[in-house]
């Protein structure tokens, strides 16, 4: 049994009650909405601060150097300094450019990060929007963030621009393709899309746990794709500075500029928080099935804890492998995917369901 | 059955708004705080720092083109697995509901060792 | 409030096709038309058949137009070689289209009258719960095996054209 204290439904349920007893449905709606888009747009901010402030920090723990440490306590100000600065710059827009393509590409890609976040559960009754489809969902949103990319390069009339933004575009639509094998055999473990379902799934173990050696590929699997997906190093193809300067966005400043690398942040949390939700349980807090005091004791540490505990450790293992692996090249890149990646995956996408089949998982 | 309503999607749209609405601000924002002086070699396209040559939207290599109508194939594949495997638990007694996606799975492998062996995803 | 959405959706579908026909930069046309595929999975959203406008968007939006885009790209377009077609082109594009247009409004007559005389929805309200992803499971792999299966004889056949459209062309420009 998991414990109630720490549900948020019971919150959210006394918003809801409270705010119609004072108004009209409509009225409850709309406040509803603004609450629910204040808060995302709050959370998306305080997010992408404290990622770039921790990019920072790993890379300077990696390297043995201090990093950031002037602005603030500990440099912690770095980040909302870096984010002033960049909001005083002039942003330009080159000549040569398509102006209307320029300008739009950051709010697709922005507008696409937010809502791909939606479906995620952040604690127990914590999610904007709990849908039935939630991961078949935020795969089908954020296969259309490539198109941002390759407008953001094809409108820069600059051709490490282009090169950049077809290199990612091959790179982000190769790997969709593993990290899809990689949900559909958590899929077939729980039964479900839905996140929440994904996760009440998982209260006797997590998947990673219970689902032995092919669930542990799978999540190789979608670490690595997702890394990919991304275009984090080692896969940074799409910005790789020695020999594309900046990629797809080497045109951009200012605050253009700002948005993509915003979402790139963004978009590293929200693969993380899928990987910590399908094979390490998401908020659901560490359990052993048959312990039922060991249990017990775990639910104690609120669920959110819990959730975000795993997905800045996931995160930190991403930024763990930019300091690790030379870049691939592109060839390299799109080999590893074809005749490596996707093959396993197809193949232990049947060995899970093998297992679901022979009732193995426990 | 399952149910579910259109009206289920409607957070989604305040998703966009709000994001579209944060992003036009805050590039607005800069636009009025930021200093706004142009000339011509400024405006220029920056490429690698050194003056541009000739344009720059450029032919490219058919494998671009190879790997993208390879990835339609395969993601539709992957498409028809959500169904499947959405349903697979509700059918563990059901022997065949196994044996429907290996043959599925079969044939595409089999296209996948045609695209190897003739050498489709090599890049030379 | 449905009906407002679905005049919206409609008129953001048709304004955005039209603009896929009218601008003159095909990566623009490309554009629209990922507009068009996303008013269209609105549209399917408000019938309720949720797989098919999150398959629409990830099919046709996530991957058909990436494919589209590199297309385009790969295309030159700097040498304007867009040539100008004759009117009597123009004349029989117009004649074709109309053709077919008259063909899918037939069509789909037809086919409200057979669904509502099967007594497979009023065509009143949109309550119909099958295009789920699990309820159309279900159906998919247990009344529509056979179609399922041949699909992949499907794909088996477009994976060799792929392969062999793209390996014609032996010298590309390298970038």
């Amino acid at each position: 049994m998991l414990l109630t204290i720490y549900d948020f439904t019971r919150l959210t349920t006394a918003i809801h009650t409270w705010l119609t007893s004072k108004m009209g449905d409509t009225l409850v709606m709309l406040s509803e909405m603004v609450m629910v888009g204040l808060c995302t747009l709050t959370f998306f901010v305080v997010l992408c601060l404290i990622l770039v402030y921790m990019e920072r920090k790993v890379s300077a723990f990696m390297q043995i150097r201090m990093g950031p440490n002037r602005v603030g306590p500990w440099g912690t100000v770095q980040a909302i300094a870096d984010t002033v600065k960049l909001l005083l710059k002039e942003g330009l827009t080159p000549d040569g450019a398509d102006k209307l393509l320029f300008n739009f590409a950051p709010i697709l890609v922005v507008a696409i990060c937010f809502a791909a976040m939606a479906p995620i559960a952040f604690g127990k009754g914590l999610a904007i929007w709990d849908i039935n489809i939630g991961v078949l969902y935020i795969s089908a949103i954020s296969s259309v963030g490539v198109i941002g990319i390759l407008m953001a390069g094809w409108s820069s009339n600059n051709k490490y621009s282009l090169l950049g933004a077809m290199r990612s575009g091959a790179q982000i639509v190769s790997y969709e393709l593993s990290i899809g094998m990689a949900v559909l055999s958590i899929v077939v473990l729980s039964g479900s899309l839905k996140l929440s379902d994904i996760i009440m799934a998982q209260e006797s173990g997590w998947w990673i746990f219970r689902g032995h050696i092919p669930a542990i590929i799978a999540f190789i699997i979608f670490i690595i794709a997702s890394t990919a997906e991304i275009n984090r190093a080692p896969f940074d193809m799409a910005e790789a500075e020695s020999e594309l300067t900046a990629g797809f966005h080497a045109e951009y400043s200012g605050m253009k500029f700002a948005m993509f690398f915003l979402a790139e942040y963004v978009n590293m949390f929200i693969v993380c928080a899928i990987g910590a939700t399908l094979f390490f349980g998401g908020w659901m807090p560490f359990h052993i099935g048959g312990l039922v005091a060991f249990n017990n004791v775990m639910d104690f540490i609120p669920s959110p804890i819990w959730f975000f505990g795993k997905t800045f450790g996931l995160i930190f293992l991403i930024m763990w492998f930019r300091w690790t692996f030379p870049r691939l090249r592109i060839d390299q890149l799109l080999t590893l995917e074809w005749k490596f990646l996707l093959p396993i995956s197809m193949i232990n996408l049947l060995l899970v369901t093998l297992i679901a089949i022979m009732g193995w998982y426990f | 059955m399952a149910t579910a309503n259109p009206i289920d999607y409607l957070p989604i749209i305040i998703q966009f708004i709000v994001a579209i609405g944060f992003v036009i601000f805050g590039m607005i924002g800069s636009h009025l705080l930021g200093p706004k002086k142009h000339s011509k070699v400024k405006d220029d396209s920056f490429e690698c720092g050194i003056e541009a040559q000739g344009n720059a939207r450029l032919p490219f290599n058919v494998k671009y083109f190879l790997t993208a109508i390879l990835f339609v194939l395969f993601d539709v594949e992957v498409i028809f697995m959500y169904p499947w495997a959405v349903n697979f638990r509700d059918n563990l007694g059901n022997g065949t509901w196994f044996w429907e996606m290996i043959l599925f799975v079969v044939f595409l492998m089999l296209g996948f060792l045609y695209i190897i062996k003739k050498g489709a995803l090599d890049w030379d | 409030m449905a009906p407002y959405f679905f005049y919206f959706l409609a008129f953001l579908a048709i304004f955005s096709a039209l603009m896929v026909v009218f601008s003159k930069n095909p990566v623009y046309s490309v554009l629209f038309l990922v507009m068009t595929f996303f008013a269209i999975a609105g549209q399917y959203i408000l019938l309720n058949a949720q797989f098919l406008a999150v398959v629409h968007i990830i099919v046709y939006a996530g991957a058909i137009m990436v494919l589209f885009l590199f297309v385009v790209m790969l295309l030159n377009l700097n040498k304007e070689l867009e040539p100008h077609k004759s009117s009597l082109l123009k004349l029989a594009g117009v004649i074709a289209s109309g053709i077919l247009m008259l063909t899918l409004i037939g069509t789909f007559r037809g086919a409200t009258e057979q669904v509502v005389g099967a007594g497979l929805s009023d065509g009143l309200t949109y309550n119909n719960q099958v295009g789920l992803v699990k309820n159309l499971g279900k159906v998919l792999f247990s009344d529509f095996l056979l179609p399922f299966e041949l699909s992949s004889i499907l794909f088996l056949s477009a994976m060799v054209g792929a392969v062999m459209l793209g390996k014609r062309d032996k010298e590309p420009i390298e970038l």
